[in-house]
């Protein structure tokens, strides 16, 4: 059993932690409340009340938030890629030239459908 | 019983006899899938179908011609049925080929003959359907290599006759006539299946080859029980004592229904089944002496019933139980009947199928009017009609030289060799048909015209005539043909093996004389009261053997008292039974899972959030049990 | 410079995936490029096309070039004999599903619009249609190939992302009812998202214990348990919720009966065929490839699930007055049969037996499923899929064919015999017996029974009951959807009453049992 002893710790930490948090909070914490702040968060658009005649939700924010997601992970594996460039050699290239022509055919169907505009 | 090896792996045609049994299923398939799209060429198609297994069964026989004696029973394997029970594969022996033959050649006439039959019927492609079906079920029935396969393909020709026998679903007694034969055949499928079962379990496989091997060396007293259950099987197929009151009512159906499935095929799977199973018969010699009893029982009863019938194809079909029960006692007799049942079911299946035709030929003339007495001289409008009928009336009597005289007389002679009061019974049921067949002729065409006022009687169209003809001249020659020189005993030698010394050909014994000589007294009376003398118009009331007759020997009355009354009751104490007790506990059982169904399905009530706390307290209860049974 | 050397990748075994998957980025670029009115003429041959060249590329391994021997792509994927037979299926499965997809009446107009607006009735009078479907599914679908053949826990994870994002989103796009169908979106995207978070923690787990993440390691690992057995045990029981979540096994079971409800029944059909015979495929994998040697422990655990889901399946079925619901009760209770043949297959000998029979029983049951959603989606009332039980009372009065032929199917669900259902269950329980999980078969039975008398309501209820005055229409089908019914039907009496071919190449690609 003292096997499992270390894993009971690290439950025993992590909800000590969560519970400490979350009570000191309302102690210790500065209390100014304005209007903004009570609202919900919600990608900066008011979620209520609903737009009237249920008209479209917008989500630019959204779509420009996950288009920086998308070329962002395509620099984290540009990255090392370039570091390693001479190492990998010409597999290297053409797996590389392969992913990005995929991201490429997710970012040429955001461009079509209009996407990238913002209005 | 010598019979000759089984040989696996059969080639050309014979290796391709599959295909005569998936045709007319192919057929039958397109035609109720199809639904009213293929209304338009449906019968053609059926045709088309029964032809081809036609064809591919006269191809096999041709190839069985070429090959030895010892080397005709082929095996054709087609796969797995049940995994380590049932291997499904065709036997291709001169048994199986000669009904193969019949079904598909006579199919195929009645087949075209339905074209112009049910020319007016707006249900034309369905019927059809089921007439396919009706030849693939009846070809798997009597190709089978195995008791399972034949048990199928006798349910599915059940079937056929049950959906055929209703075709007309609209009457009453048409709907009420399915039912009987589907109920009355019930009983004795089940005596067949439980005889399956019995065979299972005692030798340890339901192929012919393996058990008929062994058969001799089981247990007496199994062995009668397979064979007598076997016989009840046999007996609700081919409408025998006691499970005979179907077939009667069964003239509901149209009449190539009439002529294809309760005359010529379906009704002869019974005699089909005790000769395929005659090393288990030989070897219960109790059970296969009820065979011939129940044989001659049927030929005289049948008879009888034929005898005081007015509706022409309930006349038609007591002969027909008459001439089955001929078989059924030849079938009885052991390796010296085999062929004489097997060739006078063919020489049957032609004469009868050529008079049923015939009378639905007249019918068709006569406003679908059936009842004899509203007949009369219809020879002179109706040429070709009444003379195949007749060539068909002479050739049952058993007329000399035409193939009912060389067929009834073979089994008379083999009767009278094994038990002579047997053969007797049989000579006079002999006579009785003689009386009543003429007593059929003579009423329909010959005598006073006594039509109804709107009747206005004209020959058949050409598909309809062809195939009479086609039949009358094999109702003239195939006897002839089979018996002399005993070719059909000895093509059949292989399958079914062949007595000790062949019988000859005995023209003028004493039996054979007697039975002419009965003949033609009964034909004599016939003509007396039915041909010169005036028919009344409604039937008189007749002595008590009349209506003994009339009411099929108070078969339907026996029924009813003995089954259908105690049955009811037995039902009405069940049901007392089943409301109080079973359903107390079923319906608490099932209120039981019910309830608690409703109980549980209060947990989805739709909130994502309370479907993923389940999922976390499953994954605990997983983690929780893992780490439990860990620590055993 | 050392070089780093290039990982060999066995292009011609992966090709039947990687098919699916360029025809899915051709069809994004179609999208892109392609005219609104043309679109969907591109887009069904391309995905047809793609399915069956897939299906090919599985035959030509299977019959031309010979089952691989030995994982491909470093170890990644495995090829093998139940892989190629699980693709063949998974192919087969998709492409009737893709002819059902093809009727756009089940799809909605424009996903974006809010269900009931103004836009909604624009896009519907426009004619609009929301072509995504046909790549969403073509990814899906290629997840679905992987999912089943992936040989290392991390292939395996994308694998299920990328057949399962794109089935969540599917889910959304119901013509009707948009409101459920969009409920049933999120919920089956929370749902999942939570089991995946599962999945992934488990395989931390793992991968702690073992030090690798290919599924040979984990079981080349595991004689030396040396001290790190918690993190195993944990691991086990995270990765089996996980994938337990995926076939819909109890008490993971919550979301089937809501998604298969909500979503398009065509998206229905290829969720109920394609993605429990992906999610077998991949649970046969990872309990025997990477934990067979481990199944003293995780086998008693299975037992009770086992047990659960098919009782669970069969009860709650029994209450249900929704078609789509009923059915997809009567998918838990089959995943419950089916984990019986799992739990069997570890008993020595008997694997082949237990394998082959999952494969089969898989291959019969989506084909069925197929046909009875299929069905489902031509019994209509003016609101769209007359889902309500009481609406098809009386159906065999009206359209004799239709309901014949679902009753049909309904038998072939309930194992009866002379249909392919009664050879599934029969391989997969006889398997189970001669595995000695005699005890679970019996429970398999019982349920099976309860089953049964829940299908046989659906047929009383169409045959021997009036129908509604106002009863639903039956749509005559459009060729598609048509030829699903047509292709499933045959298939469930061809294999009901012929099964031995199939049966055979089944046990041929169990033979192999998994290469590791």
């Amino acid at each position: 059993m003292e096997l499992y002893v270390p894993i009971l710790v690290l439950a025993v930490l992590a909800a000590g932690f969560a519970i400490f948090s979350v009570s000191i909070a309302p102690f210790t914490g500065p209390k100014r409340w304005n209007r903004a702040k009570l609202d919900a968060y919600e990608c900066g658009i008011d979620p209520t009340p609903q737009p009237v005649g249920g008209g479209r939700f917008p989500l630019k924010y959204m779509i420009t938030a996950m288009l920086f997601i998308v070329f962002d992970i395509e620099i984290i594996f540009l990255y090392p890629w370039a570091v390693a460039f001479d190492k990998l050699g010409l597999f290297g290239l053409v797996e590389m030239v392969l992913f990005i022509v995929t991201v490429l055919v997710a970012y040429a169907y955001v461009w079509r459908r209009k996407g990238l505009d913002w209005d | 019983m010598e019979t000759a090896e089984i040989i696996q792996g059969a080639g050309g045609a014979i290796g391709a006899s599959w295909l005569m049994i998936a045709l007319p299923l192919l057929g039958a398939a397109i035609l109720l899938l199809g639904g009213r799209r293929t209304n338009g060429w449906g019968h053609l198609l059926g045709v088309a179908m029964s032809l081809g297994a036609f064809v591919v069964a006269v191809l096999s026989f041709v190839q069985m011609l070429g090959l030895d004696d010892s080397r005709r029973r082929q095996a054709v394997e087609l796969f797995d049925f049940i995994p380590g029970m049932v291997k499904m594969g065709l036997l291709i022996d001169p048994l199986s080929i000669s009904f193969a033959l019949l079904i598909t050649g006579v199919g195929s006439l009645i087949h075209i003959y339905s074209i112009g039959y049910m020319s007016h019927d707006p249900d034309r492609r369905r019927f059809f359907a089921y007439l396919n079906l009706f030849v693939a079920a009846m070809l798997l029935l009597v190709l089978a290599d195995n008791y399972v396969g034949l048990y199928i393909g006798w349910e599915g020709v059940g079937l056929a006759s049950y959906l055929l026998i209703g075709f007309w679903q609209h009457k009453p007694s048409a709907a009420t006539a399915a039912k009987k034969a589907f109920i009355v055949n019930r009983v004795g499928d089940f005596g067949l299946a439980i005889g399956i079962f019995t065979i299972w379990t005692t030798f340890g496989s339901v192929a012919y080859g393996p058990v008929f091997e062994v058969a001799g060396e089981a247990d007496q007293g199994v062995l009668t029980a397979i064979g007598l259950l076997l016989l009840l099987g046999a007996c609700g197929k081919s409408a025998q004592l006691p499970l005979q009151s179907w077939l009667l009512d069964a003239m509901e159906g149209p009449t190539p229904v009439s002529a294809l499935i309760h005359a010529a095929t379906m009704v002869t799977a019974g005699v089909y089944l005790v000769v395929r199973s005659g090393a288990i018969f030989e070897a219960a010699s109790t059970a296969q002496f009820v065979v011939t009893i129940v044989g001659v029982a049927t030929l005289l009863a049948g008879a009888i019933i034929g005898c005081a019938k007015d509706d022409i194809k309930k006349a038609l079909a007591g002969s027909t139980m008459s001439q089955i029960g001929y078989m059924m006692l030849a079938a009885g007799l052991g390796p010296v009947g085999y062929a004489f049942a097997i060739a006078h079911l063919i020489t049957h299946g032609f004469f009868k199928a050529n008079m049923f035709l015939g009378a639905g030929s007249v019918m068709h003339a006569m406003n679908d009017e059936v009842d004899m007495r509203k007949y009369g001289g219809l020879f002179s409008v109706m040429k070709v009609t009444a003379i195949t009928f007749g060539i068909g009336y002479l050739a049952i009597i058993g007329f000399p030289l035409l193939s009912g005289y060389f067929t009834k007389d073979g089994i008379i002679e083999s009767a009278m060799h094994v038990n002579p009061v047997l053969g007797w019974l049989a000579v006079a049921g002999a006579g009785i048909t003689g009386f009543y067949m003429s007593r059929v002729m003579f009423m329909t065409f010959f005598g006073k015209r006594r039509w109804a006022p709107d009747a206005h009687p004209h020959e058949s169209p050409a598909v309809m005539t062809i195939p009479l003809v086609i039949l009358s001249i094999g109702s003239v020659f195939l006897g002839a043909y089979l018996i002399l020189g005993n070719r059909l005993m000895l093509f059949l030698a292989p399958a079914v093996g062949r007595p000790a010394d062949l019988p000859g050909f005995h023209p003028f014994s004493a039996p054979g004389l007697t039975t002419l000589a009965l003949v033609a007294v009964g034909a004599a009376i016939a003509w007396a009261k039915y041909g010169r003398a005036e028919v009344p118009q409604v039937a008189p009331r007749g002595s008590f053997l009349t209506t003994f007759a009339r009411r099929d020997l108070y078969g339907d009355a026996l029924n009813e008292s003995l089954f259908m009354r105690p049955g009811q009751w037995l039902t009405r104490i069940a049901v007392f039974f089943d409301n109080r007790a079973v359903d107390g506990l079923v319906n608490g059982l099932a209120a039981g899972i019910g309830g608690t169904s409703g109980r549980m399905r209060r947990l989805q009530n739709g909130f994502v959030r309370s479907y993923a706390l389940s999922i976390l307290f499953g994954a605990a209860m997983v983690v929780g049990a893992l780490l439990y049974v860990g620590t055993l | 410079m050392n070089d780093i050397a290039a990982p060999t990748i066995e292009y011609g075994q992966l090709a039947p995936m990687l098919l699916v998957f360029g025809a899915a980025v051709l069809g994004v670029l179609v999208e892109a490029f392609a005219p609104r009115y043309l679109r969907r003429s591109i887009h069904i041959p391309l995905t047809l096309a793609a399915l069956v060249g897939s299906f090919a590329l599985v035959l030509v391994q299977v019959f031309v070039s010979g089952v691989p021997t030995s994982p491909a792509a470093m170890g990644a994927v495995a090829v093998d004999g139940p892989t190629l037979f699980l693709w063949g299926v998974i192919a087969a499965l998709a492409f009737v599903s893709v002819l059902l997809i093809n009727d756009e009446d089940n799809f909605v107009a424009q996903a974006a619009a809010v269900p009931g607006s103004a836009d909604e009735e624009d896009a519907e009078i426009a004619g609009f249609s929301q072509t995504e479907v046909y790549p969403l599914v073509l990814f899906a679908v290629g997840g679905m190939l992987l999912f089943t053949a992936s040989n290392d826990l991390l292939i395996m994870f994308v694998a299920l992302e990328v057949m399962s994002l794109p089935l969540y989103l599917l889910c959304g796009l119901a013509r009707r009812r948009r409101l459920l169908s969009q409920e049933a979106a999120v919920k089956y995207f929370l749902l999942g998202a939570f089991s995946s978070a599962f999945f992934l923690f488990g395989m931390a787990m793992v991968y702690g214990f073992a030090g690798s993440v290919g599924l040979s390691d984990i079981n080349a690992a595991l004689p030396n348990v040396g001290g790190q057995e918690p993190l195993l045990v944990l691991g086990t029981a995270l990765l089996g919720v996980g994938l337990l979540f995926k076939i819909g096994a109890a008490p993971f079971q919550a979301w089937k009966p809501d998604v298969y409800q909500g979503a398009p029944t065509p998206i229905t059909a290829l969720m109920a065929s394609g993605t429990l015979v992906a999610a077998f495929g991949a649970l046969l994998r990872v309990f025997w490839v990477a934990l067979g040697n481990f199944d003293w422990d995780w086998r008693p655990v299975m037992w009770g699930v086992a047990i659960l889901t098919m009782v669970a399946g069969a009860i709650l079925a029994i209450t249900q007055t929704d078609i789509k619901r009923m059915l997809a009760y009567s998918s838990i209770a089959h995943a419950g049969f089916l984990l019986t043949g799992v739990i069997a297959t570890g008993a020595a000998e008997q694997n082949r037996d237990a394998l082959s029979g999952i494969l089969f029983y898989l291959l019969v049951y989506g084909i069925t499923t197929v046909g009875a959603f299929a069905i489902v989606t031509m019994v209509r009332d003016a609101g769209g899929e007359a889902g309500h039980l009481s609406r098809w009372a009386g159906l065999g009065k009206r359209s004799p064919m239709l309901a014949g032929v679902f009753a049909f199917f309904l038998l072939a669900f309930a194992g009866i015999p002379l249909t392919s259902g009664f050879f599934g269950k029969y391989a997969v329980f006889s398997a189970a017996v001669a595995g000695g999980v005699l005890p679970l078969v019996l429970v398999g039975v019982v349920s099976s029974a309860i089953a049964a008398f829940f299908y046989v309501r659906v047929i009383v209820l169409m045959f021997f009951s009036d129908p509604a005055a106002d009863g639903p229409t039956v749509v005559g089908p459009s060729v598609g959807t048509a030829s699903v019914v047509a292709v499933a039907a045959a298939a469930t009496v061809v294999l009901g009453v012929f099964p031995e071919p199939m049966l055979d190449l089944a046990d041929k690609a169990a033979s192999a049992l998994f290469v590791r």
